[in-house]
């Protein structure tokens, strides 16, 4: 779609956010979604609202970069990393893990749930970072609403948890804040993997249904950042939807789990 | 590897794991287009469907991975939990919001045969207890794509056949039985 191209390239060009290597059918299905909650009528339309109104760039850019996740998505992936991967993860005294686009955090806190449940969250420093400083905000707060939270439940029951689930957050008034004690070692900061760099070498990273929203050739240069921020016999774990084809280093990994995607780093 | 000239997509929900069992029985292991499914399926559903699916049919049949690359001839289905939409050379997906309470979602598969195919796409809506789906099928028609109808009357469900019935303008309505002859003969694709 010519609308789509010169779109996108007006926002690179006027704001310098970088669309123009994202998958372009969901980025389409997005960007007609603003147009539709703007009012413009057509996407020429939302370039004209977007070139001379920063605030509608806000709109548009929440839009854009905002994913859906639950608590403890998919069970088994979960289970596997307790069985398969928090075993490994006990043998160094000091642990770095990186949730690579954590979103509004949901993954973070389950993450933290499994490493306390281990004992490993005292050790950890657990880097949690997106490029949306808005959904990082509600990450850090950590409140959910308690109908969605009572629905993970069942999730990290079937992700081999035992302990009562109500026990990790405080409910009030519809929602559900999570425990204090799960913050701990868990820093969210803004990080952009499209343009920003490397900044430590981890034992574990998840990235979890980012990169589905990148083409193959970005998809290549964050696999890239991701296999650099890695210790050798560090984890990298997908989405389930999600294989390591795309990578330039496929070949320096091992798999831990096919099924859950979950692969170790040897060279 | 060729650029997939056209696409297929399917989409069922309640009783549609028989439904797709008859039509992609009767496919033949060569054809000329990418095939998508989209079946309503719960979260956890394991890889029985693509077990039960694979029984008895000639065609090659996988659960779709993120940016695999449009093959003619080869079919996918819709991973739990995702939507599934096709680009130009890959089909990509996300895990946005929600459709018509489904994810994977009917209409957002599509939509985006629509977009990115045009008049080389065709929609198969089978039988289904919700609406998804009737909306991009409507689109599919419109960018110069045909529809393909399971007969209401024969469907276990007739929601979403009756709601494509409505929503499109030349819908080829038939039983379950003809719509694999029907994709293969068609050359107007």
């Amino acid at each position: 779609m010519v609308e789509v191209d010169l779109l996108v390239d007006a926002i690179f060009q006027a704001y310098g956010h970088d669309f123009r290597d994202y998958s372009r059918a969901s980025l389409t299905r997005r960007l007609l979604k603003a147009v539709e909650d703007e009012k413009v009528g057509t996407l020429s339309g939302l370039q004209e609202r977007i070139l001379h109104d920063s605030a509608c760039m806000d709109r548009v850019l929440n839009v854009l970069s905002v994913h859906v996740t639950s608590m403890f998505r998919d069970p088994s992936f979960y289970r596997k990393l307790r069985t398969d991967v928090l075993p490994y993860l006990e043998t160094y005294p000091h642990i770095r893990i990186w949730v690579a686009g954590c979103a509004t955090g949901e993954e973070v806190y389950s993450l933290a749930i499994l490493l306390q449940e281990a004992n490993l969250l005292e050790r950890t420093r657990l880097y949690a970072t997106d490029v949306n400083p808005a959904v990082l905000d509600k990450a850090r707060e950590g409140i959910f609403p308690l109908q969605a939270v009572r629905k993970y439940t069942q999730n990290y029951i079937d992700s081999g948890g035992t302990q009562d689930f109500s026990g990790y957050y405080s409910a009030r008034y519809g929602h559900a804040k999570m425990s204090k004690s799960l913050h701990r070692g868990v820093l969210f900061s803004s990080h952009n993997l499209v343009t920003d760099a490397s900044f430590n070498e981890f034992h574990l990273i998840l990235c979890r249904n980012v990169m589905i929203y990148f083409n193959l050739e970005l998809q290549a240069r964050v696999h890239g950042l991701l296999f650099e921020s890695l210790r050798r016999l560090g984890t990298l774990c997908l989405g389930r939807g999600e294989v390591l084809r795309g990578s330039p280093h496929e070949g320096a990994f091992d798999v831990i789990s096919a099924s859950e995607r979950i692969f170790q780093r040897i060279r | 590897m060729k650029a997939v000239k056209k696409v297929v997509v399917i989409g069922a929900s309640l009783g549609g794991i028989a439904a797709l069992e008859v039509v992609l029985g009767a496919m033949p292991s060569s054809f000329d287009a990418a095939v998508a499914i989209v079946q309503h399926r719960a979260v956890d559903s394991s890889d029985r469907l693509l077990a039960i699916l694979r029984r008895g049919a000639s065609i090659e049949l996988s659960e779709a991975f993120d940016k695999q690359p449009l093959v003619a001839g080869e079919f996918v289905i819709a991973p739990p939990g995702y939507h599934m939409m096709v680009d130009e050379t890959c089909f990509s997906l996300s895990t946005e919001a929600h459709v018509q309470g489904a994810r994977p979602s009917i209409d957002v598969l599509f939509e985006s045969a629509a977009r990115s195919f045009g008049r080389r796409a065709a929609a198969v809506v089978l039988t289904s207890a919700s609406e998804d789906g009737a909306a991009g099928a409507r689109m599919v028609e419109a960018s110069g794509g045909f529809v393909v109808i399971q007969d209401p009357d024969e469907a276990l469900s007739s929601c979403l056949p009756a709601a494509a019935i409505e929503s499109c303008e030349r819908p080829r309505v038939m039983e379950l039985a003809g719509i694999a002859g029907h994709l293969v003969q068609e050359r107007a694709l």
